[in-house]
């Protein structure tokens, strides 16, 4: 619980000059940290914020990367079998994003690219692989469409609501399947299709409660866990026969 | 009402993983199979991720063993000493297929070997199977006696050396035959996360000549340790035992097993057979499909590193 504390403040502090340069837009989460607990079944965060005067407001939220392999079928003797792999690095396990009625459309592209507004501005570094560039397209959209249908990835982008003339707000969902990690949700103020302001929010997703302990006792002890497991599963034997005899 | 699993890291609802537990448990008690074979694609399809089906199922069918085997004990139907020559090459045979497996994972192919050896093993056993109990059904129809079986014909099997006195199996056979079924099932459960009864069973029956009241005893006997090992590989190499799941399979699990071997006791051999082999063919078929469609999306993706 420290360190994450601890964690928070370095990581509000690394990021804080950026927000104090940028007045005119601020944007805060209702939570910082969501604990997955044994009765997680995933979770609404709200974001907002106010701006100074008018213009657009795009959020974007980055879970944490991961290495991905996507992999293609073919039909070998009538049979569908993977036959083609591609493997991605820097694939973010979480990326939705929320906007003001047409303000994506409104974005100049080298500002969605440098923010990565839209999943097709997503960085996403693929290994050596013996197919050409043109061949790999299918393979980062293939990537694309599995996570959007995981609810990882969104399809269209979130309403955000304006409140009066300068408080906005969005719900960003997090579905049960979320990895855990550091997110980072990064908030726009988009003017004449370009980003005069921006501010970043960290936000941390870990497990807690039991269910941490027993994932970690099974990370640290995996032999332990191991005899448990089996132990666990002989006296549940033993004590159901035990119960049934006594009814019968 | 939800619970989040702490190793395979996806919420699912309580009650039907329960409901799971109890239907597969029930099919246990009946046939003596673990019903991994049943359980392992259906947790698939709930969204657990394969590793962590694969190494909780195994864990779940140790405790639906024990409390299966139980039953058939005091009944006097495990042959203790079968069971002890057949967990020899089980135990050779699932560490072997530890390593196969971790082989095939790294060609990218072990889906595929997963779902062909599904095909090929429950397609033989199931085809064969159904044939014997037509035949047997419509023998005793008919008023004839069944004269049954290979139990007292003689072929190359009986010639093999290390001849071994069964009493309870009421067999005079060499002790390479059971450990042979052993190996041959503790390479396939390590392969398909299964305790592999449902390829002992037959095999118990057609290889080894075994009378049925006994071998469904043995099967589980036998099951809870090669399962055991599993499980603690599993655990132990690749932390993908869900101890969270596993309960509550095993609560289900057990409920259905004492329910099914009641329901067993009550059904007639054939009867029996036929059921377990049109359960058989209906898996091999629904697995046969899917590799045969074209898939909904032809791309699939997983992570490295991580389960």
């Amino acid at each position: 619980m420290l360190m994450y504390r601890f964690l928070l403040a370095l990581t509000l502090m690394l990021f804080l000059p950026l927000s104090a340069r940028a007045e005119s837009l601020v944007a805060d989460l209702s939570e910082h940290m969501v604990a997955i607990t044994t009765g997680f079944t995933g979770t609404e965060l709200l974001l907002f914020g106010a701006v100074d005067g008018d213009g657009d407001i795009v959020v974007v939220t980055h879970g944490p990367t991961e290495e991905v392999v996507v992999r293609k079928k073919d039909r070998v003797a009538g049979i569908w079998m993977n036959t083609q792999a591609v493997t991605f690095e820097h694939v973010p396990s979480f990326y939705q994003i929320a906007e003001t009625e047409g303000a994506v459309n409104a974005m100049a592209l080298s500002m969605k690219r440098r923010h990565k507004v839209g999943v097709r501005h997503l960085r996403m570094d693929y290994q050596e692989t013996p197919l050409e560039d043109y061949q790999i397209r299918p393979f980062r959209e293939a990537l694309i469409r599995n996570k959007q249908r995981m609810e990882l990835y969104s399809e269209e982008p979130g309403l955000i609501e304006r409140r009066g003339k300068n408080l906005f707000r969005t719900e960003v969902f997090f579905p049960t399947n979320i990895p855990t990690g550091t997110y980072i949700i990064e908030t726009l103020l988009v003017k004449d299709g370009e980003v005069v302001s921006a501010q970043t929010t960290p936000l941390f997703i870990n497990k807690l409660g039991l269910g941490a302990r027993i994932f970690r006792f099974a990370n640290v002890y995996p032999a332990s866990y191991g005899i448990a497991a089996i132990l666990i599963a002989v006296l549940a034997g033993l004590f159901a026969n035990w119960i049934f005899r006594k009814l019968s | 009402m939800s619970i989040y699993l702490p190793i395979a890291e996806i919420s699912v609802n309580i009650f039907v993983i329960l409901g799971l537990g109890v239907g597969v448990g029930m099919l246990s008690g009946i046939f003596g199979v673990g019903g991994g074979f049943l359980m392992t694609p259906l947790l698939f399809f709930l969204g657990i991720p394969a590793p962590v089906a694969v190494g909780t199922e195994a864990n779940q069918i140790v405790a639906s063993s024990v409390s299966g085997v139980l039953a058939h004990w005091r009944r006097g139907n495990v042959d203790v000493k079968m069971g002890i020559f057949l967990l020899i090459g089980g135990l050779i045979g699932s560490t072997a297929g530890v390593y196969l497996f971790a082989w095939l994972r790294t060609l990218g192919q072990i889906d595929l070997v997963i779902k062909l050896s599904y095909v090929v093993f429950l397609g033989i056993i199931g085809t064969l199977m159904m044939i014997e109990s037509i035949k047997a059904m419509f023998q005793s129809r008919s008023g004839a006696v069944l004269t049954a079986s290979k139990r007292n014909q003689h072929n190359w099997l009986h010639g093999l050396p290390f001849k071994v006195r069964f009493r309870r199996s009421k067999l005079y056979i060499s002790a390479l035959l059971p450990i042979g079924v052993g190996i041959v099932v503790g390479v396939l459960s390590a392969i398909m996360g299964v305790g592999g009864g449902f390829v002992m069973v037959p095999a118990m029956i057609y290889l080894l000549g075994m009378p049925t009241s006994v071998v469904v005893g043995t099967s589980l006997f036998q099951i809870i340790f090669v399962t055991a090992n599993a499980t603690f590989f599993q655990a132990y190499l690749n932390q993908t035992v869900d101890i969270a799941l596993a309960i509550l399979l095993l609560v289900g699990g057990v409920v259905g097993a004492q329910i099914g071997t009641r329901m067993g006791s009550k059904l007639r051999g054939e009867q029996l057979r036929g059921l377990l082999a049109a359960m058989v063919l209906l898996v091999c078929g629904k697995l046969l499909f899917d590799l045969l469609i074209e898939p909904e999306d032809i791309y699939s993706i997983g992570l490295i590193g991580g389960h």
